[in-house]
């Protein structure tokens, strides 16, 4: 931002300027233009899970006033989303729902994990239907402490990542990038959650496990 | 008045907090010749209930050998064969109509697992309570061998808790028209409310947990478990060659008429290539229509949710259209299932608090009120004075901001989007600012202690609530009232709307708000007072129209009502003595005698019962959350069908659901 502040100044003297542009032209990079556009136009997935989603709902609302951010657009379809704020506990019935609605978000998405169940399981952790935190499937990009946070630990979060967002490069953010686009298996729903990217691990120790049964049974 | 009531009032509880709840044993000889079910009598069982007169009725009815007294509390039904006849006679004869609550307990030792049915009088006063037996199976996977004949051509309100109690017990219901797992899916391993089955991360069957800080070392529970994470797969299971159906069953029911569904593909098949096949050709030069056979369209079905702005949460609706009518719809619930209750049975008793809080999470003062007070029953203790002040004031408080939720939003789903809910949001803050200046949070207030409560409001808070109570709401909900009531199109869409007259409403276990606008004026407040509500002066206000219009302006005046109380409770406050807010000492380990409690309040949405078991440890031995909101929506697809899709929409958000509780 240094140079930006400077650039009027440094124009006045420079020769290789023209008289009528001097206070009127601006250089930056394009990464700065390109993020800066970005990162005051998110459009947040209207997408509540749970206690989460209510304080989500009181930030967007008039005393929190989430439009002062430029975040307040909040998009029902995650095609036309960049944000997914995991607003409460994830539970393996519906894990497959937020995988797929995280797949069909357009790059660049970010995710946000709101509050400690998205994070980590937070109270119901140890519950059987319960997935332990939103980033054992999907990328997360801000966490948020808090059961759940305040509607200040929300905007704190997306202040958070603006700031992200800033230091972001062209040259290098992932969906420039050639190669296979990033897309999450869905996982599945069997006698337990099926991460399908373990599938093979799952086969191998559950083999095992029948196995030792059967010698143990003889 | 007998014992067999399962909420005995404080005054006749006996001092001594050990034989409290127990069923009094001297009185038990009132029973003389009771037979004793064959299962349970060993010479030092817990004590047998007295029998209050409705139930000595139904004895005198039945015969002793089919009913007997249960432990504790109630009558045992010995013959399954004859539970519809005994729930027929119990609603006809004794005018129990209202199924309150059907839940199930595992009793792993004794071999059998208890079914327990709580119905009441929509007139008013204590629920009986009954209970079945079925052995619990030799094969932990598969469902019981003996059934128990489903009650749901008696109370249509048992349909979704018989659901529940086969997905978490696997007792079969016999006769149920639709009998798949509800809270988890079709294909999961197991049952989870089991004594014996045990989640991924199990650590104990109670806390505290030895393991969780040993030697000052924390470890994470991914660090301990086989598979790296939550979860557990039966052994042999092989993810590469099987094929998962989570909503097996769903469409069944639903197919005809469909086409492109098939009702023996499981609802995997919506095939797109038989989607209009079956479109009957109009044959262009004719003028007239041969019959009406041909002028049917044809059929969809549509999947609302479970991410969906307008299902109120992760609720799933599978509704069946015809053009835009609703003729027929489904639901499917579980996707917010955190296993209140087998977490609740690992946690000591005042780790639960906290977790009430998370079931309804727009108003967890009010379910911390009812599993407190069901706690402080079994325990024969009562709350201060001042207590007792400040939990009616925090707990109608919750009702009044719960209202301003649920009117705001069910504007939002008539299509006034968002503004209506920013007015009401606002005043909402401002009696989330007390509570959080109180209890130190906004949402989860974690305020209510067994014999008291965790903090006093100071002077300036009770100037705080003054001035809501006085001021500040009261011109709200004048204004809320100007701007709404009247309006024409509200009127016009919501007058006649998801009607449900008050004998079907009571036979569905409809309760709350939705219940008092179909005339019916049940509230638990008036007609089985708890707490202090015996001493204030309110109305309960009954509409009669039993359509959205009149839910709504039902819950406008209960907010008036509400603030009745609340000012008050403020005005007698000045008759405590400040800082007197706890009864006894402050305790963590908590000993609740032996026994059982089915205890109530009346929160916003609705009744929220506990139904809770002792075995005299620190844990309960059972945690059951009898919720308004999952058993209203029982009656959802009544209400709905023959309306247009938008009204779908509205008639959900005139039940004020909330999915915390729904799906706990």
């Amino acid at each position: 931002m240094a140079e930006q502040k400077n650039a009027p100044e440094a124009f006045e003297n420079d020769p290789r300027v023209p008289e009528e542009l001097r206070n009127n032209v601006f250089i930056t990079s394009l990464d700065k233009l390109y993020n800066w556009g970005r990162k005051r136009s998110m459009w947040p997935m209207l997408f509540g899970l749970a206690c989460c989603a209510i304080e989500m709902i009181a930030t967007a609302a008039s005393r929190h006033d989430l439009a002062r951010f430029g975040w307040e657009l909040m998009r029902a379809s995650p095609r036309q989303a960049d944000l997914m704020i995991v607003s409460g506990t994830v539970t393996k019935k519906m894990i497959p729902q937020i995988v797929r609605l995280y797949n069909q978000m357009p790059e660049p998405r970010y995710v946000i994990a709101m509050g400690a169940c998205a994070t980590a399981g937070g109270p119901f952790k140890e519950g059987y239907n319960v997935v332990s935190g939103v980033d054992k499937f999907i990328p997360v990009d801000v966490y948020i402490t808090g059961c759940p946070p305040r509607p200040e630990a929300l905007l704190h979060s997306f202040i958070k990542l603006q700031e992200k967002i800033e230091k972001q490069s062209l040259r290098n953010v992932p969906w420039y990038q050639k190669g296979e686009e990033d897309v999450v298996p869905v996982p599945v729903l069997g006698p337990d959650l099926v991460d399908m990217r373990r599938a093979q691990e799952i086969k191998e120790k559950a083999a095992q496990a029948a196995s030792a049964q059967q010698q143990s049974a003889a | 008045m007998a014992e067999e009531m399962t909420n005995p009032t404080p005054a006749e509880t006996p001092a001594a907090p050990k034989a409290a709840s127990a069923a009094k044993p001297a009185a038990t000889a009132a029973k003389p010749a009771a037979a004793k079910p064959a299962g349970h009598a060993a010479p030092k069982g817990p004590p047998l209930a007295t029998l209050t007169p409705e139930l000595l009725q139904l004895q005198q009815q039945f015969g002793e050998s089919v009913i007997t007294p249960a432990p504790y509390v109630g009558v045992l039904v010995n013959d399954l064969s004859k539970l519809r006849d005994v729930m027929t006679y119990v609603r006809d004869q004794l005018g129990f109509d209202m199924l309150a609550n059907a839940t199930a307990v595992d009793y792993i030792k004794e071999g059998y697992i208890e079914v327990v049915y709580h119905p009441q009088r929509s007139k008013g006063g204590q629920p009986i309570t009954l209970k079945v037996r079925v052995p619990r199976g030799k094969d932990p996977v598969a469902p019981t061998e003996v059934a128990v004949p489903s009650l749901t051509p008696v109370y249509a309100g048992a349909e979704f808790q018989e659901r529940e109690i086969y997905d978490m017990y696997g007792v079969r219901f016999e006769g149920h028209p639709d009998l798949r797992r509800i809270l988890t899916w079709e294909g999961f391993y197991g049952w989870p409310l089991r004594k014996d089955w045990r989640e991924a991360y199990y650590e104990g069957d109670t806390k505290p947990f030895d393991s969780r800080w040993p030697g000052g070392h924390h470890e994470l529970a991914e660090e301990r478990v086989p598979w790296a994470d939550n979860v557990n797969y039966p052994p042999g299971f092989d993810p590469l060659n099987f094929t998962a159906n989570p909503d097996a069953g769903l469409y069944d029911s639903m197919a005809a008429g469909v086409p492109g569904l098939d009702a023996k593909s499981n609802g995997h098949a919506l095939q797109p290539e038989g989607i209009g096949a079956a479109v009957p050709v109009l044959d262009r030069n004719r003028n007239t229509i041969a019959d009406e056979e041909e002028l049917q369209t044809d059929q969809i079905i549509v999947n609302m949710g479970p991410q969906h702005p307008s299902t109120h949460g992760v609720l799933r609706m599978v509704v069946k259209l015809d053009g835009e009518t609703v003729t027929d719809l489904k639901l499917v619930l579980g996707y917010l299932h955190r296993n209140h209750e087998k977490i609740g049975e690992r946690n000591t008793w005042l780790h639960n608090i906290p977790y009430t809080d998370r079931l309804d999470y727009i108003c967890g003062l009010a379910n911390e009120l009812g599993y407190v007070i069901t706690v402080e029953k079994m325990m024969g203790i009562k709350p201060t004075e001042r207590a007792e002040y400040l939990r009616v004031i925090m707990a109608e408080l919750t009702r009044i901001q719960s209202h301003f939720w649920a009117i705001g939003f069910l504007l939002n789903d008539l299509g006034a989007f968002y503004t209506p809910a920013l007015y009401f949001i606002t005043e909402r803050d401002l009696i989330l600012d007390l509570f959080e200046s109180v209890t130190g949070s906004r949402l989860m207030c974690n305020y209510m202690r067994f014999g008291g409560v965790s903090r006093d409001f100071t002077e300036d808070q009770i100037m705080h609530a003054r001035q809501l109570a006085f001021d500040r709401i009261p011109r709200k909900i004048d204004e809320l009232e100007q701007l709404l009531t009247d309006n024409e199109i509200i009127k016009a869409r919501t007058i006649g709307v998801g009607y449900l007259p008050a004998e079907r409403s009571i036979n569905y276990s409809l309760t709350g708000p939705c219940l008092r606008a179909a005339g019916v004026p049940y509230d638990i407040r008036r007609v089985d007072p708890y707490s202090i509500y015996d001493r204030f002066d309110f109305d309960i206000p009954v509409f009669y129209g039993a359509d959205v219009y009149d839910r709504y302006r039902v819950r406008v005046a209960e907010m008036r009502q509400s603030l009745r109380i609340v000012q008050q409770a403020l005005n007698q406050l000045d008759q405590t003595k400040p800082g007197d807010i706890q009864a006894g000492k402050k305790a963590y380990n908590h000993r609740v005698p032996a026994g059982e409690a089915y205890g109530r309040v009346e929160t916003p949405k609705g009744e929220l019962g506990f139904y809770l078991v002792s075995d005299g440890g620190q844990n309960p031995y059972r945690y059951h959350v009898r919720s308004s909101s999952f058993i209203n929506l029982n009656s959802l697809k009544e209400m709905t069908v023959g309306h247009k899709v938008a009204d779908a929409v509205v008639i959900l958000g005139s039940l004020d659901i909330v999915l915390g509780e729904v799906d706990r």
